[in-house]
């Protein structure tokens, strides 16, 4: 449990999720009746990189909650679809934009991107391009999926600013070297790009 | 597709009683009128009565999310208009509070109470769109020809504030955009005098027609109960008894010094819906007026150069100035790492943001919570052993916009 920004975070175990969720449902102190958002980020670089980020709202008391529970592409999340019924498009949303698996939902299928889509789009892995493109085919009279074609390579800036990011610049580290400060003399910054 | 047949195909197995039984599914949309955008419905029907309802959404996936994280967040805040383009400036102020709260900015007096006016105004627009287009889906033609009148002058207003009439991008982490001009606030006080008069029309055409009333009384009652289950907000949840409004409970901007009442529905069915919303907008025009007379003279927009850009004159004078404007208009400011979910009353109701920041000038990750969502989920629920038209009605009387949907 913490506060972040007035805002009440809980982090909760992966299998005693519904148990939790269930408590903070039922529980006169707490009345957490909504389930009013369902989602997933996505931390490749940690060990298990999905949250999953359960946003609750207590009518009755006039208090938010947001509990976060951690899990990776295999693991399977409780489903808590038993607990509101509202939660299994909020799942399949989940399973949808980052192949999050939610056991105990009965109906995990897509749900906003198109019949047969592959992959999981909203991963930090996936291309904002995506890799397929429609279009309308005139010989075909179909729509027809094609590779992704771009006339221009997708553009990338860095903005870590090379004023408010780096504190030491190109060729400081002479000074310092030559000075014998051991504090500063760190490694080179890069040189901004684009 | 496969799935809508998978109960009528029972497969044979030892032991197991074949059951025949003759269920007509069909294809609601996705280019139905009273389908409010695109919505694919598949209905699977007995004869007239619905048995199921499958809401197939995303045909309007826009990936927006997604495109997100590669802007920073000025450049997002137009995509809040497209969201719900219904009603754009409330889900703009969604975003911009969120990002005020990473930000830690205070938002100066006049800024707020321009944008709880126009939030107010925009809360009208979508009401007028959805009361008189849900006539019109249930056979009235008349209040969407008056109704449309009426918004056009509202988006008149839009058009005076922000220079577009739909797609406003008003609204700025730190303020709005830019002060009004000379003489709206006359022109939306003398708009603010006549409108009562237009919603006591609108009253008169619907409220007791007795087609109206055919139509909507007693369909698609939902509980208390079940619209907070269902994850129901705003007047859908209000037309089913609950008193609970994000302007009233947890209140932003101004909207703790104005005075409102929250009408609130007794039986959770379509009419109900309607009366509510039918009420609210006169509650809206209370707040308006409640908005221009507080409203005093000020600036419009956070001092700090680094998250609003300098005026047009002193860029033309100070070094410092045209810098702040490059920066801010090639970067970007940055954002300190937190997460926040922000809520606002959005005319359709809970319009929240899960805003994650990392340090960076972009979003981490930005989820939107669109109200409609959840409505149309609850579907299977509400239309479940109705007519066939009264799927209509319902969808009508749920205020379902696809572009806040289907993101």
């Amino acid at each position: 449990m913490r506060i972040d920004k007035d805002e009440v975070v809980a982090l909760a175990g992966r299998d005693g999720v519904v148990a939790t969720l269930t408590a903070l449902r039922d529980d006169p102190r707490c009345a957490f009746a909504q389930l009013m958002d369902l989602c997933g980020v996505d931390w490749p670089e940690r060990p298990e990189r999905f949250d999953v980020v359960y946003n609750l709202l207590s009518v009755a008391l006039n208090q938010r909650v947001r509990v976060i529970v951690t899990t990776d592409e295999g693991t399977p999340v409780p489903s808590v679809h038993t607990v509101w019924p509202a939660a299994t498009w909020w799942e399949r949303e989940a399973w949808d934009l980052f192949g999050i698996v939610f056991s105990g939902q009965p109906d995990l299928r897509r749900i906003l991107t198109d019949y047969g889509f592959d992959g999981h789009p909203m991963r930090k892995d996936f291309p904002l391009t995506g890799y397929v493109e429609v279009r309308y085919d005139e010989e075909q009279k179909a729509v027809v999926y094609a590779p992704v074609q771009l006339t221009q390579d997708w553009r990338s800036f860095d903005f870590l600013s090379p004023w408010e990011g780096v504190t030491t610049l190109p060729g400081d580290e002479k000074v310092h070297a030559e000075r014998g400060d051991p504090t500063t003399t760190t490694r080179p910054a890069e040189p901004p790009k684009g | 597709m496969s799935d809508i047949h998978s109960d009528a195909a029972i497969v044979e197995k030892p032991g197991r009683r074949t059951v025949e039984f003759d269920s007509h599914a069909i294809n609601f949309g996705p280019q139905h009128p009273a389908a409010h955008g695109v919505l694919r419905l598949i209905l699977e029907m007995d004869g007239e009565v619905v048995e199921r309802a499958d809401p197939h959404i995303g045909l309007l996936h826009r990936g927006t999310e997604k495109l997100m994280e590669y802007r920073t967040y000025i450049q997002n805040v137009p995509y809040f208009d497209r969201l719900d383009y219904v009603s754009p400036m409330c889900e703009e102020h969604t975003f911009v509070l969120a990002v005020e709260k990473l930000l830690g900015i205070e938002v100066p007096e006049r800024a707020q109470w321009i944008r709880t006016m126009f939030a107010e105004i925009t809360r009208v627009l979508n009401h007028l769109l959805n009361v008189t287009t849900y006539a019109l889906d249930v056979g009235a033609i008349t209040p969407s020809l008056w109704g449309f009148e009426e918004r056009e002058k509202l988006m008149e207003f839009h058009e005076a504030a922000s220079g577009a009439r739909l797609h406003a991008n008003y609204f700025r982490p730190g303020g709005v955009n830019r002060d009004l001009p000379a003489g709206l606030t006359d022109r939306i006080a003398e708009w603010a005098e006549t409108f009562p008069k237009f919603v006591d029309d609108l009253t008169v055409l619907l409220t007791t027609n007795r087609i109206w009333l055919q139509r909507l009384v007693d369909i698609g009652v939902i509980s208390a109960e079940d619209a907070l289950a269902w994850g129901f907000s705003g007047p859908c949840l209000r037309a089913s008894g609950v008193p609970w409004d994000l302007r009233r409970a947890q209140p932003y901007d101004k909207y703790a010094e104005v005075e409102f009442d929250i009408p609130v529905g007794r039986n959770g069915d379509c009419y109900d819906r309607y009366l509510v919303r039918m009420a609210e907008m006169r509650e809206s025009v209370k707040i308006i007026k409640q908005c221009l007379a507080k409203m005093q003279p000020g600036p419009i927009k956070v001092r700090d150069n680094k998250f609003t850009p300098p005026p047009r004159a002193e860029m033309k004078r100070s070094m410092e100035a045209l810098i702040h404007h490059f920066k801010l208009f090639t970067e970007g400011f940055h954002v300190p790492s937190g997460a926040t979910y922000t809520a606002t009353e959005s005319p359709k109701g809970e319009f929240g943001v899960y805003l994650v920041a990392d340090g960076t000038n972009r979003p981490y990750r930005c989820k939107i919570r669109p109200t409609g969502f959840a409505f149309l989920q609850a579907m299977d629920k509400l239309a479940n052993r109705h007519m066939l038209a009264d799927t209509v009605a319902i969808i009508g009387s749920l205020d379902i916009v696809f572009g806040e949907i289907d993101r």
